[in-house]
Formats: structure tokens, C-alpha cells, sequence
């Protein structure tokens, strides 16, 4: 019986320490692909490079392009999600009768929960036809309109993350608050938002992560012109896109254009994962400051 | 007064932009239902794809998708599972324990299309999988564990230690209370967890572009070694050529999709309910 | 006694026991502690207990809140061990072998000292289940048949059987308080314990279900080795032969219970009995 006990820990301890394999894995095929690419390209030429044409007869490996695209698109994520999110997630911790917020919530889960393909698609019939009609000098493929609609598929992370570190302000400041005559936006704004501050912080960094990371809605509607612009205007080509562009082509193991995508593939690893890291400490420290 | 008026006027803001939220749902759902709902038929989810816009069928696509997530279910639950029965009945304050937590939830972050090229280096190439069901369900399993080790810590958790102290009791050991007390009153939220694991994995695009699912395939797999295709990479493959007809399978395809999500959802919460009756 | 007769009882009525039922003291003791001493990581609960706990009798451990006598009742079948971050030292002998020795087998032990919690704690299971869940994981029913038959004499020997017989099958989470706390005691008793360790089982109880547990643990007393630990002194007093007096992590006093009650030797235990502090 006791074998059993020892065995059955052991292979139990075997499956959770697939995780670290994971990220093991992860770090292992990425470097060994991009140490390759780095033999054959100096590494000042694909960071700092501003033209990027790998699959040209006399190629190019310059990556701000494709940092860039993808920098526009999120930003312009950024500044759709973080102001809304923000607001609902005030709304729905501050103010919300609770019938609302549970009524609310399970629809902001479900526009979460909607596959990133369909949210592509979204973006280039429809809206940006629409916002067509509006700025007259829109391309058909552009920053402007995947942009708006991965805005609003990250917004409820934001205010989900947002509301849980309001959440996390003790009442008793809120109340204090209350005591000496302040309304709730006062209250809200003035003291719940500040002393929540490190936690919606964090949110919005690990939101930054996901609009970066993101993939289909930009590979379907951004198009596939690498360009270094801050435009969001005109075609532009994100570093997910690109890696999707040439996964979908043949590009034979071994070649230069094959660990293309893995050197694109670290540097937005290493990207995500700095801004992941930043966002764990800062939700550390907030959670430190409140237990 | 006018903090009154300033507070109700934030109010009106507030549910403003929710609203636009919300809209933007409906608005979504319409359209791909106006662009779409006419090319559903019986046909359409039989056929295989065609040249011709309206010929095309959806059934290697569809039967790809299923394929994959059971395989990938059945890869990632039972280790999801055995993940977070370590970390949360055995390895409770040991230092290894903290390490996997705190990868599990970089994991949990790290962008799907990430997931892809691990998934080509070691599942395609090193362990010459090639472009097969297995490979597929092997990444997205990977994906998705860090979603399964979660929700089935939280069930976890939820199971009363007066159990646990009852079975210890009486002369039990370890795995003996973890299998007969604890695991049948988590077994909603696992399975719950699973349900969400699924949903996750059948609307991934990248990772399985990544790997190789072939854009154009004309057969349904009929083994986990056979190349396959699964339906958002189908949706996409259609949404990318210029010819509206194309654009309406893709919308087509796009309301297939969602009715298997609303039917996993949907089943999760059946399930979940079921249980709860049983056990009280 | 029936149920509408609850006999009150003064600790001068204590005295006046039958006098056949006085154990014989010339017993070796079932449990012994010999300087027991425990630690929640840093901080010491218990120190230097020494104790020679008699068989066949009632022994109640006594004192406030916090005072370790739970600490040391779960010491008695090694159930601090799942508290990570425990430390013991010293020794707990049972039957005169160290159940803190080397290469002890943990499992056996608990089959074999039984224990009842504060508040009752059923599976969500069938009442038939709950019962047999004991048997089924230690290996001890034969047949399906010698199952039933263990379940019913268990369920017997706690009172609860002809309440219960017959729905078997309906959840133990529809018993009342009362009923799942004899449930839970018959669940112990069916892996045929000789030691059964009581961790205040009536607190959580109304009068009427706490006589019919006391005058269980009466009953039960001629087959088993019961330690029961109460805050309440008046259930000490009508229940146990033997009572021990723990303060802030030691043991104060142990000694036949009227004696305890009627002239107890140390001051401490005096004024804790007489309701002085508590």
C-alpha cells in the first residue's frame, strides 16, 4: 500500500512538472531557431533594420516594420479598451445594482469567449466598411479597424481585472469617504481609483500583453504589407501576422526564411513575457498593501 | 446639486459605453447572421469544399474540430487534472510546488500563436509527429492545461477538510481520500473546467496554423496521425479570398462554430447543475 | 432514561455512582503519554504532558478554551500530522508501543483509535455508505452480505438503526444534527476500534441529542477506550470516570472525577471547576 502511495505521488508530482517542460520547451525550440537565424543575420540588422523583405531575392531582415504594425494596432486596442474598460469596471463595482451586474457580467464574458477568427471577420466586412464611410482615404486593409474591434474583445479583461482590484479596496475606506459628504463619483475617482491603483495597473499592462500577442483579428483584417508608420490608415503587417503569412506558405525546414518566424517569434515571447512579469510584481505589491 | 448632476451624468456614461459594448456584440451576430444564414443547409454541413463557392460543405472542417478537442481533452485532463491534485493536496507549501505556480500562470499568458511554433519544433519535427491530429491536439493540450489545472484547484479548494479529516479518520491514506471523497464532490468544477478547456481550444486559429493543419483540405481525418483541418482555420481560409460567395461560407461557417460553443457552454452548465443536485 | 427525563445532576450527585462501576485501577493504562510535547511550527501547544489513560473507562480532558486538550486528543491518533509544519516530542504509547516510533504504520493506527469531531461532518453520501466506507477501504468486509451485516451492527451500536433502516440509501445529509453525529460514530465504530477519541461531539447539539450521546458514550464504554473532550464541565462530570485538567498547554490535574470535582488538589483546578475563570 505504501508503494502504491509513493507511486502515485510521484507520477502526479510527474504530470505538474510538465508545465515547467513547457516553458522549457518553449525557450529551447525559440532560441535554438533564432541562434541559427542570428549565424547568418548580426542582430543590430533585424532589430534595428527598417525594412523588412525576407522572402525578396536580395532579402531584407529588419523587424521595426513588423514591430511597428503591431505596436499601431494595440495601441490603437489600448486606447478603445483601457478608458471603457475602465469605466465599466467602475460602474459595475461601485454603482451596479446587483441584478445589473449579474445580468452585465455574463455578457462581457461571452465577448470574451467569441473564437478571434470570427472577430476578424468582423473587423473586415463590416467594420471597416462602415468606418469607410466616414474617412474617405481608408484601405481595405488597415491599423484602424482591427485595432477598434480587438479593443473591444480585450475590453472585458480590462474591466474584469479593473473591478477586482477595486474590489480588493477595503470598504472601510469607501465608507470613510462616504461619512464626510462625498458623492460616489467623488468617491470612486478620489479614493477607491487611486488606492486601486498598482492593481488596475497591472491589468492594463497584462491587457497591452494580450493585444500583442494577438493573432487572427490582424492576420485577417491588418493585411500584409510590413511598413514602418504610425498611419492607421493603411495596410501595416503585425509580428503575429507575419508568422501566420509564412506558416501558411511552404517554406521548407532549415532555410533562413523558416527561422524568420521563430526570430520574430522570441522577440514577441520575450516582449509578452516582460510585460507579464511586470504585471504579476505590481500585482504583488498591491496585494501586499492590502493583506 | 451639481455634484449630483455630475454624479448621475458619470452613471449615464457609464452604461453608455456598456452598451456600445454590448451593441457591438449584437451587432456582430447579426451580421455574420444576415451574411451567412442562407448558406446553411444540410448540404453545407455535408459537403466537402469546392471551387465553386456555393458547392463548398464544411464537413472536413467540422469533423477536424471535433476530432482535435477530443483528443485534446483527452490529452489535457487527465494531466491537468493530475497537476493540480499535486499542487494542491501534496505539495502544499514545498518550493517546487511555488516554481510550477508561478509557470503555470506565465503560461496562461503567453500568446497562442506561441504555443504554434513550440509545437512545430517539437511535436512536428522533433518528435516527427508531422502535420497530424496528434501534433494539433498535443499543442493545443499544452495550451489549455494551465485552464484545466486552474478550475479544478478552485474545485479543489472548495471540497470541505472536515471530508478530508473524516476519511483520515477511519484509517485512510492519501490517495484513497483524495479518490473517493474529494474528487467526486470536485467533479463538477472539473468538469466544468474541462468544458471551458474545449471551448478555448476549438476557436484556436494560429497555433494550429503554425503547426501545419492544412488551408486546403478535402477529406475528414480518420486518424489522429492524419493531416486535418478544423473549422476557424476554414472560416479564415474562406474570409481571405476576395469573392463575396466565399464571404458567406466564411459567415456560415463562422454560425456553426458559435452553435457548438453556445452547445458546449450550454452543456457545461447542465452538467455542472446535475451534479450540484446530486450532492445536496 | 427516556427522552422527556433529563435527570439533573449536581457534582455532589457524582459521588453517589454505583460503586460496581468504578474500574478496577490495577489495569495496565491503554495510553500513555510520556513529556509530550507539540509544536505548531515555532510555538509550543503542548508541554511536558505525562498521562496513564485507563481502559474501559471515560476519560474527559478539561479546560479553556485553547488549552490544548484538543491538540492532545489529535495527538492520540497522529491526526496533526496532515497540519503541515507540526513538530512532536517525546512519546504517545498505545497498548505500550510508541505510535510515534519508527516505521509506524499511521493508517493502521487511526483504524484502530477511532475519532469523532466537533462538528459532525457526514459524506455526501448514503447513510449504507458512510458506514461502509470504513470497512470498504481497510479491506474488512468479506462479501456483500457480511457488508450489510457489519453496517446494521455498527448502526446498532450507535442508537441510530431503527431511524434509519430504512432509508439506507438516502443521502446522510438529511439526518439531523443529532443523527449525523451518531451517524458519524457509528461510522467509526464499524472499523472496530479499541480507542474512541471525542472532540467535544455534543457542543454543537440541542439537550435532548446531547443525553442520547452521553448516554451512548455510557453504553459504549464496556467495549471501548473513550477520551472525550468537553468545555463543558457538567457533561465531564455526568460522563466520565476520570478527568484531566489542561491549562495554556500542560496538564494540570488528572484524577478520578469526583474526586476532581469534589476535592480537587490543585487551586487552579479548583477555581476553574467552581466557575471562578473559564
Amino acid at each position: 500500500m505504501k508503494r502504491f502511495e509513493f507511486v502515485i505521488e510521484w507520477a502526479l508530482l510527474l504530470c505538474a512538472l510538465l508545465s515547467i517542460g513547457t516553458t522549457a520547451g518553449i525557450i529551447v525550440v525559440l532560441a535554438v531557431e533564432t541562434f541559427a537565424f542570428l549565424r547568418e543575420v548580426p542582430i543590430t540588422d533585424f532589430l534595428f533594420g527598417t525594412e523588412w523583405t525576407p522572402l525578396f531575392a536580395t532579402p531584407s531582415f529588419g523587424v521595426l516594420p513588423l514591430v511597428a504594425g503591431t505596436i499601431l494596432v494595440s495601441a490603437i486596442a489600448m486606447a478603445v479598451a483601457l478608458p471603457m474598460g475602465l469605466l465599466s469596471a467602475i460602474y459595475l463595482s461601485e454603482y451596479a445594482p446587483r441584478g445589473v451586474r449579474r445580468a452585465i457580467k455574463p455578457i462581457l464574458e461571452i465577448l470574451a469567449g467569441v473564437p478571434t477568427v470570427v472577430y476578424g471577420y468582423f473587423a473586415l466586412l463590416f467594420v471597416t466598411p462602415i468606418l469607410q464611410q466616414f474617412i474617405p482615404g481608408l484601405a481595405g486593409f488597415n491599423a484602424l479597424g482591427p485595432g477598434i474591434v480587438m479593443g473591444i474583445m480585450i475590453l472585458p479583461l480590462v474591466s474584469s481585472l479593473s473591478e477586482d482590484a477595486m474590489q480588493g479596496v477595503p470598504r472601510g475606506l469607501r465608507e470613510g469617504a462616504y461619512a464626510l459628504g462625498a458623492t460616489r463619483m467623488q468617491t470612486s475617482l478620489r479614493v477607491v481609483l487611486p488606492a486601486a491603483f498598482s492593481g488596475i495597473t497591472a491589468a492594463f499592462i497584462l491587457a497591452a500583453s494580450r493585444a500583442i500577442g494577438e493573432t487572427m483579428i490582424v492576420a485577417i483584417a491588418a493585411g500584409q504589407q510590413p511598413r514602418l508608420t504610425a498611419n492607421p490608415l493603411v495596410p501595416v503587417e503585425t509580428m503575429t501576422a507575419y508568422i501566420v503569412q509564412v506558416s501558411l506558405g511552404d517554406t521548407p525546414q532549415g532555410t533562413l526564411e523558416y527561422r524568420t518566424i521563430f526570430a520574430v517569434g522570441m522577440l514577441l515571447f520575450l516582449g509578452t513575457f516582460g510585460l507579464n512579469l511586470v504585471s504579476a510584481w505590481l500585482r504583488e505589491r498591491y496585494r501586499e498593501e492590502y493583506t | 446639486m451639481t455634484r449630483r448632476l455630475l454624479d448621475l451624468g458619470f452613471q449615464a456614461l457609464a452604461l453608455l459605453i456598456l452598451l456600445l459594448a454590448l451593441g457591438s456584440l449584437a451587432a456582430l451576430i447579426a451580421d455574420v447572421w444576415a451574411d451567412g444564414a442562407s448558406r446553411l443547409s444540410w448540404s453545407f454541413l455535408t459537403g466537402f469544399p469546392s471551387r465553386r463557392a456555393a458547392d463548398a460543405g464544411i464537413y472536413h472542417a467540422l469533423s477536424g474540430s471535433v476530432f482535435v478537442i477530443l483528443v485534446t481533452g483527452a490529452l489535457a485532463v487527465p494531466i491537468g487534472v493530475a497537476s493540480a491534485i499535486y499542487l494542491e493536496e501534496y505539495g502544499r507549501r514545498n518550493f517546487l510546488s511555488r516554481i510550477i505556480e508561478i509557470n503555470i500562470t506565465n503560461l496562461a499568458a503567453v500568446p497562442s500563436i506561441i504555443y504554434g511554433l513550440l509545437g512545430l519544433g517539437l511535436f512536428v519535427r522533433a518528435m516527427d509527429m508531422g502535420r497530424s491530429v496528434m501534433a494539433g491536439a498535443s499543442t493545443l493540450a499544452l495550451l489549455v492545461l494551465p485552464v484545466v489545472i486552474l478550475a479544478t484547484r478552485e474545485a479543489l479548494r472548495a471540497v470541505p477538510s472536515s471530508i478530508r479529516e473524516g476519511s483520515y479518520a477511519l484509517g485512510a491514506t492519501k490517495w484513497q481520500t483524495i479518490w473517493f471523497q474529494v474528487l467526486p464532490v470536485a467533479l463538477p468544477g472539473i468538469l466544468t473546467g474541462m468544458i471551458l478547456a474545449l471551448s478555448r481550444a476549438i476557436g484556436e486559429t494560429a497555433p494550429l496554423i503554425s503547426i501545419g493543419a492544412l488551408t486546403f483540405v478535402a477529406f475528414a481525418p480518420d486518424s489522429i496521425w492524419s493531416p486535418f483541418t478544423v473549422l476557424p482555420i476554414q472560416i479564415f481560409n474562406w474570409v481571405s479570398r476576395p469573392q463575396v460567395e466565399f464571404q458567406a461560407n466564411a459567415a456560415a461557417g463562422i454560425l456553426v462554430l458559435l452553435s457548438l460553443l453556445l452547445t458546449m457552454n450550454a452543456a457545461a452548465i447542465w452538467l455542472r447543475d446535475r451534479y450540484q443536485k446530486k450532492l445536496s | 432514561m427516556s427522552e422527556a427525563a433529563i435527570v439533573p445532576r449536581s457534582l455532589a450527585d457524582v459521588a453517589a455512582r454505583d460503586k460496581d462501576q468504578q474500574p478496577a485501577g490495577n489495569l495496565p493504562p491503554k495510553i500513555q503519554a510520556e513529556r509530550l510535547n507539540f509544536f505548531y511550527d515555532e510555538t509550543r501547544a503542548l508541554a511536558d504532558i505525562s498521562i496513564a489513560i485507563q481502559p474501559n473507562v471515560v476519560t474527559a480532558f478539561i479546560g479553556p478554551s485553547g488549552c490544548g486538550k484538543s491538540t492532545f486528543l489529535r495527538t492520540l491518533n497522529r491526526m496533526n500530522d496532515i497540519i503541515p509544519g507540526t513538530r512532536v516530542e517525546g512519546k504517545v504509547l498505545i497498548d505500550d508501543s510508541d505510535i510515534y516510533g519508527p516505521g509506524v504504520d499511521v493508517v493502521a493506527l487511526r483504524r484502530r483509535v477511532g475519532m469523532v469531531f466537533q462538528k459532525s461532518n457526514p459524506f455526501p453520501k448514503s447513510i449504507f455508505d458512510n458506514v461502509a466506507y470504513g470497512l470498504r477501504i481497510n479491506g474488512m468486509a468479506g462479501s456483500r452480505s457480511d457488508l450489510v451485516a457489519r453496517v446494521e451492527e455498527s448502526l446498532r451500536q450507535a442508537a441510530l438503526w431503527d431511524e434509519v433502516k430504512d432509508r439506507m440509501d438516502a443521502s446522510a445529509l438529511a439526518l439531523s444534527g443529532g443523527q449525523q453525529q451518531r451517524l458519524c460514530i457509528a461510522r467509526a465504530l464499524a472499523v472496530r476500534p479499541d480507542i474512541l477519541l471525542m472532540d467535544e461531539p455534543a457542543s454543537a447539539l440541542d439537550p435532548i441529542a446531547t443525553q442520547r450521546i452521553e448516554e451512548l458514550v455510557y453504553d459504549l464504554k464496556k467495549t471501548y477506550t473513550i477520551v472525550i473532550v468537553t468545555h463543558n464541565m457538567q457533561q465531564a462530570a455526568r460522563v466520565s470516570d476520570y478527568t484531566a485538567f489542561f491549562w495554556l498547554g500542560r496538564l494540570v490535574e488528572y484524577d478520578r472525577t469526583d474526586q476532581m470535582f469534589t476535592n480537587p488538589t490543585e487551586k487552579l483546578t479548583e477555581d476553574y471547576v467552581t466557575g471562578r475563570f473559564g
